[in-house]
């Protein structure tokens, strides 16, 4: 097979990566704040962070989902993605996540289910219970600033997660999946 | 040395091949072939087809926004971005490279060893691992990380905490993993606390034991392939790439130095800010990206390398012990005055990352690191120039603005562009040596991707919305009509259309 190698490897060992104080609620906003909507998920942080309990719940935004996302997850009660969508049909949705072995090949951005599988490979164990907010985007153009639909949307998705946050249980969340907020 | 497929004579009476987009590259680009009725390769292209317009997005702006701003540009390495367009800025408010405080040195280049760190570590154990542990026409359903964790976990796992820990660094220096803000005109804007220092201590022994095992693994994947490994992709070229005064390897600040093929020096310790002397840029009509050359060589003959490869290619030793060990013993390994195998960009790859690893100890426990002497001023100056090794190759950032402090002229040269007729250039050499007169599949094509992989070139920026990337490999007649056409959706799997 052209390339295949037979290969030795040191054991992994243990390393301190995590910080200390690990909040049970993470939210990942995923995106771009110079992209149009790929703005969609850091503004709707911006928006929510003033009136959270950050003593509970810790907000992180990258541009990408990324392998160290696996670490960050560990220890929460719950993880909220939140990413710009073009495929929803609303101006919002929200869904459970399972981790599938399934995977992105075109690129190196991960899926909420990749990370999830990462996560249970890697340690053995269930991931925490993940989510996954999309907002409804359109254009994604550099410079752009996000289109007024979007605005719209991230408005409503704003109502949302606050009303979600709210809610301290995975049950809770699990029917907000059923029944979204709109 | 391929530049005879570049154009096809007859494009119209020939089939056509699309791969679009290349995977596990940042960004979007496309590579066609254009075959004869023999199937023989006429033509070989790597495209970009997405324009980005760095320059309008930059113009206009105030000065002191750009660190900030210049970061939206790329989600993979905003932090050389930033640190480039810190260093343009500088310029402007009158502060040189050497006036900078020192403790500001230190720590812009903490920030940019956890930037590459991290970066390496993604680009290898994330995009190129699969193809090298599984082998090229592996079984595409398991050729991706997750495929790698399931089959290497212990790999996989130090892979994951590589990146994690560069993150940190990053994190540490400039408050957030993105949108920090670091480097400011003159400076830095926080210093570094000794809870901070120690905390990125703790583990960085065994970041350096990991970096060090990553070079022994890329090492032992040549051996086991050798004719393979040297050969693949392989095209000899002249490298560029910045330089300390005494030759060793640099990747923050320095002189430019370009050699040639055989290791002769082109030019050597360049001030960065007359690089318009000694680089210029051609258009070609059939991709957004442009071809850098060195002047003196002209068009034809001076396309040039940058990254890892070009760095090591380049250096006369590199500063730190371990990484210097590994540094010779890659040069003993290829036996020549300059490495040409494509393949051993990942080779360079981990040596850079294990050199980082150990300079990003140096500058932790040297006290001047954590002094809160930290920003200097100077007179204005009308126009700036910033440049910096980026994971990816020398990146250049160059504005002018006006007495509203308004940038009205940017000039942006990014890694991937340097290497643009290069990874043409290898494209034209996989598709010459594994492709002609074959029928082809989705592991034969894979043979291109993993040439243009090894560059570990950024197409584009961070756009990034879910299910927007499918590849398609059409086969086109020689009447132009469609006979086949293979669809490869984002979960990898490949059906018919």
């Amino acid at each position: 097979m052209k390339g295949k190698s037979s290969i030795v490897w040191l054991k992994a060992q243990a390393v301190t990566l995590l910080q200390p104080d690990i909040k049970p609620t993470l939210l990942i906003a995923v995106g771009n704040l110079s992209r149009g909507d790929d703005a969609l998920a850091p503004l709707l942080q911006e928006l929510i962070e003033p009136v959270i309990d950050e003593s509970t719940t810790e907000l992180i935004t990258d541009f990408q989902l990324q392998l160290e996302h696996v670490l960050d997850i560990t220890g929460r009660d719950r993880v909220l993605f939140i990413d710009a969508a073009v495929e929803c049909t609303t101006p919002f949705s929200f869904s459970e996540q399972q981790a599938s072995t399934e995977y992105t090949h075109t690129s190196h951005i991960m899926s909420p289910a990749a990370i999830m599988q990462v996560y249970r490979t890697i340690t053995k164990r269930l991931p925490p219970p993940c989510f996954l907010l999309s907002i409804k985007g359109e254009s994604f153009e550099l410079g752009e600033s996000i289109s007024s639909t979007a605005e719209q949307h991230l408005q409503a998705a704003k109502v949302f997660t606050l009303a979600a946050l709210k809610l301290s249980s995975v049950e809770d969340w699990r029917k907000l999946c059923w029944k979204p907020i709109l | 040395m391929y530049e005879h497929l570049e154009t096809a004579e007859n494009p119209d009476k020939l089939k056509r091949v699309v791969i679009d987009p290349v995977s596990r590259v940042e960004g979007h680009g496309k590579v066609t072939l254009l075959l004869d009725e023999n199937d023989q390769v006429k033509q070989a292209r790597l495209h970009i087809v997405e324009f980005r317009g760095f320059e309008r997005f930059i113009q206009g702006r105030p000065y002191w926004e750009l660190p900030v701003l210049v970061q939206r540009l790329c989600g993979i390495c905003p932090v050389s971005h930033h640190l480039a367009a810190g260093k343009a800025i500088d310029q402007l408010v009158g502060v040189d490279p050497e006036n900078l405080p020192i403790a500001a040195t230190h720590l812009r280049k903490l920030l940019h060893f956890g930037q590459v760190l991290q970066s390496h570590a993604l680009h290898f154990f994330h995009l190129a691992s699969p193809d090298l542990l599984f082998g090229f026409d592996s079984d595409i359903a398991k050729r991706n990380i997750i495929g790698v964790i399931g089959a290497h976990p212990d790999i996989a796992l130090q892979g994951v905490k590589l990146r994690k820990y560069g993150q940190e660094v990053i994190r540490v220096v400039s408050g957030k993993r993105v949108h920090g803000t670091a480097a400011i005109p003159g400076g830095m804007n926080k210093p570094l606390s000794t809870t901070d220092r120690d905390y990125l201590l703790t583990d960085i022994d065994q970041i350096i034991a990991w970096t060090s095992s990553a070079v022994a693994l890329v090492k032992q994947l040549h051996c086991s392939n050798r004719s393979f490994y040297d050969e693949f992709a392989s095209i000899p070229s002249h490298y560029m790439g910045l330089i300390q005064t005494d030759g060793a390897l640099e990747l923050y600040h320095g002189g430019l130095r370009a050699k040639d093929t055989n290791g002769a020096v082109i030019f050597d310790h360049v001030d960065y800010c007359k690089y318009n002397d000694y680089i210029h840029e051609q258009v070609k009509s059939w991709t957004y990206m442009k071809f850098p050359y060195l002047l003196s060589l002209g068009k034809e003959n001076g396309w040039y390398r940058v990254g890892p490869l070009a760095r090591v290619n380049n250096c006369d030793f590199i500063g730190t012990p371990l990484a210097e060990a590994a540094r010779i013993d890659f040069k003993q390994h290829f036996e020549s005055p300059q490495v040409h195998s494509t393949l051993a960009f990942h080779w360079a790859r981990m040596i850079e990352a294990l050199h980082c690893a150990e300079s990003i100890k140096q500058l932790l426990n040297d006290p001047v690191t954590l002094s809160t002497v930290l920003v200097t001023q100077g007179e204005k100056r009308f126009e700036g120039v910033g440049v910096i090794e980026a994971p990816r190759g020398t990146l250049f950032h160059h504005y002018q603005i006006d007495e509203n402090d308004i940038v009205t002229r940017a000039n942006l040269i990014v890694s991937t562009t340097s290497n643009n007729t290069a990874m043409n250039e290898s494209v034209r050499q996989v598709a010459a040596t594994y492709l002609n007169g074959r029928e082809l599949n989705e592991a034969l094509l894979n043979n291109l991707e993993v040439a243009i992989r090894a560059y570990d070139p950024c197409l584009s920026c961070a756009t990034h919305a879910m299910g927007k990337m499918p590849l398609a490999v059409e086969l086109v007649d020689n009447e132009g009509k469609i006979v086949d056409r293979l669809v490869k959706s984002s979960s990898g799997h490949i059906a018919a259309a």
